[in-house]
């Protein structure tokens, strides 16, 4: 074999090996959708919106205290993390710039983006729940904010960072004070950056488990008072799949599906508003 | 009067950014205060005994750690050569009209929750390690499998995103003077990105060991070191996670912060070499 054909044949068979990686990645994508499609289209039902959770074996059963109870948490999770998020974003990218104040902040959000998640749930734990003497839908949406916190401020960093310094400019030469330089023109360059971080923001932690374990804990049934255990869609899941019920179990796939159907579809709206905008 | 509110702007945002740093310096400091009791009690030992018996007071964390490090290298010796193939196939091998849907499919698996990894994990690969491997398919191999699976797709996008920065006319060069694919990816492009590459590969792993819910459902939590894989074992976020809401003493509670604050010092240690030995570059440029 002369050197060129065993470049070749080397190329040919590490190329080969690469694509199949590909298509292991792929595989398990769509092995994955398959069983939330296929078990979550068999257990939903209207029941599971209508019925509060029950004890297994029981007709009228279903996952309505467990969608309120995420929707409660992770909104006001949301409406807390995100204004936060933008305007410490806002610090970094238009006052602390490149000063070492500013770029710590950046390094141990960053750091803080990858730190176990669990974590969080126990730091909130000896904070809240202990002081309180109970579990609390409350704590359950500090860990969240405090999670998504540097997950928005990083973004909104960055999509900031990415408006020209020659619109700021315009508008100072206006005689604009810097919070409206920043309000009314940073801000809507940077809009739909902004909103695509949001979108990912809340995909992220609206799968958060652990952090829910011991903070939010469960309820199985309906309940808005936010200063009381409250269900999550992703604590009963595990809670009722790790279950021996087989009914429990199906729920759990029903709540599985929900949860990953809204996740992924927040993860596309988001990459669409972002390429919307480049195609502009 | 705009000098005014233009000062409150500026003051209240720089506020809310120390904030994350505040946030940051109390986590350590309440997890570290909520497992004096604890440190005092046991000492290294802590870290040393694997006897972790609630009903005797006794707790050894050696059979948790030892379990978050194995089921993690377990995870990376499958992810890694799957993720750098996966990152080859999308930066150099793939067709233009393939690189973004295959890219954006697999950035969709890393969106999926790991919680439904590991409700995947119990419901469908317990049963096939058992059938392969023998035992009650609850264990360390599974657990392993299963992270490999989860962190995968992110190990993946983030090395591809690390050989992208390559620049083309490099690559190109390579190619003219008559160079196969694989010898650009091995002379040119790997060598380009090797810190961003490894920065990805040590920042995966950093996420995989603090990884609690792909894991919790398929481990079984059983504190006891064996190297026979296919037995039920315990990794620290496992015992997290099974154990904080069964705690019924302060020693107890203590122990169970204790092993929280090794678990956020070893990934916050991880991550940090990835993001500033490895990555920093990245950023600057």
């Amino acid at each position: 074999m002369t050197a060129t054909q065993k470049r070749v044949l080397i190329n040919r068979i590490v190329m080969g090996l690469s694509t199949l990686s590909a298509a292991i990645g792929l595989f398990f994508l769509f092995w994955i959708l398959y069983i939330l499609v296929s078990n979550g289209v068999e257990a939903i039902n209207w029941d599971i919106f209508m019925f509060e959770g029950a004890p297994p074996g029981y007709e009228e059963s279903g996952l309505k205290q467990a969608l309120v109870g995420q929707l409660i948490i992770v909104g006001i999770a949301t409406l807390v993390g995100v204004p936060l998020g933008i305007l410490a974003g806002t610090y970094l990218s238009e006052y602390g710039q490149k000063s070492k104040l500013a770029e710590t902040i950046r390094d141990i959000s960053d750091i803080m983006m990858s730190a176990p998640s669990i974590v969080v749930g126990s730091f909130v734990y000896a904070i809240m729940v202990v002081p309180m003497g109970h579990f609390s839908a409350w704590a359950g949406i500090v860990a969240l904010t405090i999670i998504m916190l540097p997950i928005i401020l990083r973004t909104t960093d960055d999509m900031l960072h990415l408006v020209p310094t020659t619109l700021r400019e315009a508008a100072f030469a206006l005689g604009a004070p810097k919070y409206k330089v920043i309000t009314q023109v940073v801000y809507r360059g940077a809009k739909a950056g902004i909103l695509t971080g949001i979108l990912l923001g809340v995909a992220r932690v609206a799968g958060e488990t652990a952090p829910l374990l011991f903070t939010s804990f469960n309820d199985n049934f309906m309940s808005t008072d936010l200063m009381e255990p409250m269900a999550s869609l992703t604590v009963t899941m595990y809670n009722y799949a790790t279950s021996p019920y087989e009914d429990w179990q199906r729920l759990g796939w029903a709540a599985a599906f929900i949860l990953s159907m809204f996740i992924l579809g927040l993860n596309i709206i988001g990459r669409l508003v972002l390429l919307t905008k480049k195609g502009k | 009067m705009t000098k005014i509110i233009d000062n409150i702007f500026a003051n209240s945002t720089r506020l809310i950014a120390i904030t994350v740093l505040f946030i940051t310096a109390w986590i350590f400091t309440v997890l570290f205060q909520e497992s004096l009791l604890s440190m005092q009690t046991f000492g290294i030992d802590f870290v040393t005994e694997s006897k972790w018996a609630p009903n005797l007071e006794k707790f050894g964390a050696f059979a948790a750690i030892m379990g978050s490090v194995i089921s993690t290298f377990l995870a990376m010796v499958l992810a890694v050569p799957v993720a750098i193939g996966v990152a080859i196939f999308l930066s150099e091998i793939a067709h233009e009209k393939l690189k973004a849907p295959v890219g954006v499919s697999i950035e969709l698996l890393a969106a999926i929750p790991s919680v439904i990894y590991g409700m995947w994990g119990l419901f469908y690969f317990v049963p096939i390690v058992r059938d392969l491997f023998g035992g009650i398919g609850i264990g360390m191999l599974t657990a392993g499998i299963v992270l490999a699976i989860m962190i995968l797709p992110f190990m993946a996008a983030v090395t591809r995103d690390a050989m992208n920065t390559t620049p083309d006319i490099l690559k190109e060069s390579a190619y003219a003077l008559g160079g196969t694919k694989w010898d650009v990816v091995r002379d040119i492009v790997i060598p380009y990105s090797k810190a961003g590459i490894i920065g990805a590969l040590i920042l995966a792993l950093g996420r995989a060991i603090g990884e609690t819910m792909a894991v919790t459902f398929v481990m079984g939590n059983v504190h006891k070191v064996s190297w026979d894989l296919t037995k039920p074992a315990t990794s620290i976020p496992v015992t997290l996670a099974n154990e904080f809401t069964e705690a019924d003493t302060d020693l107890y509670f203590s122990s169970l912060f204790e092993l929280a604050l090794i678990l956020l010092v070893i990934s916050f240690t991880i991550i940090s070499v990835a993001k500033f030995y490895f990555l920093r570059r990245k950023r600057r440029s």
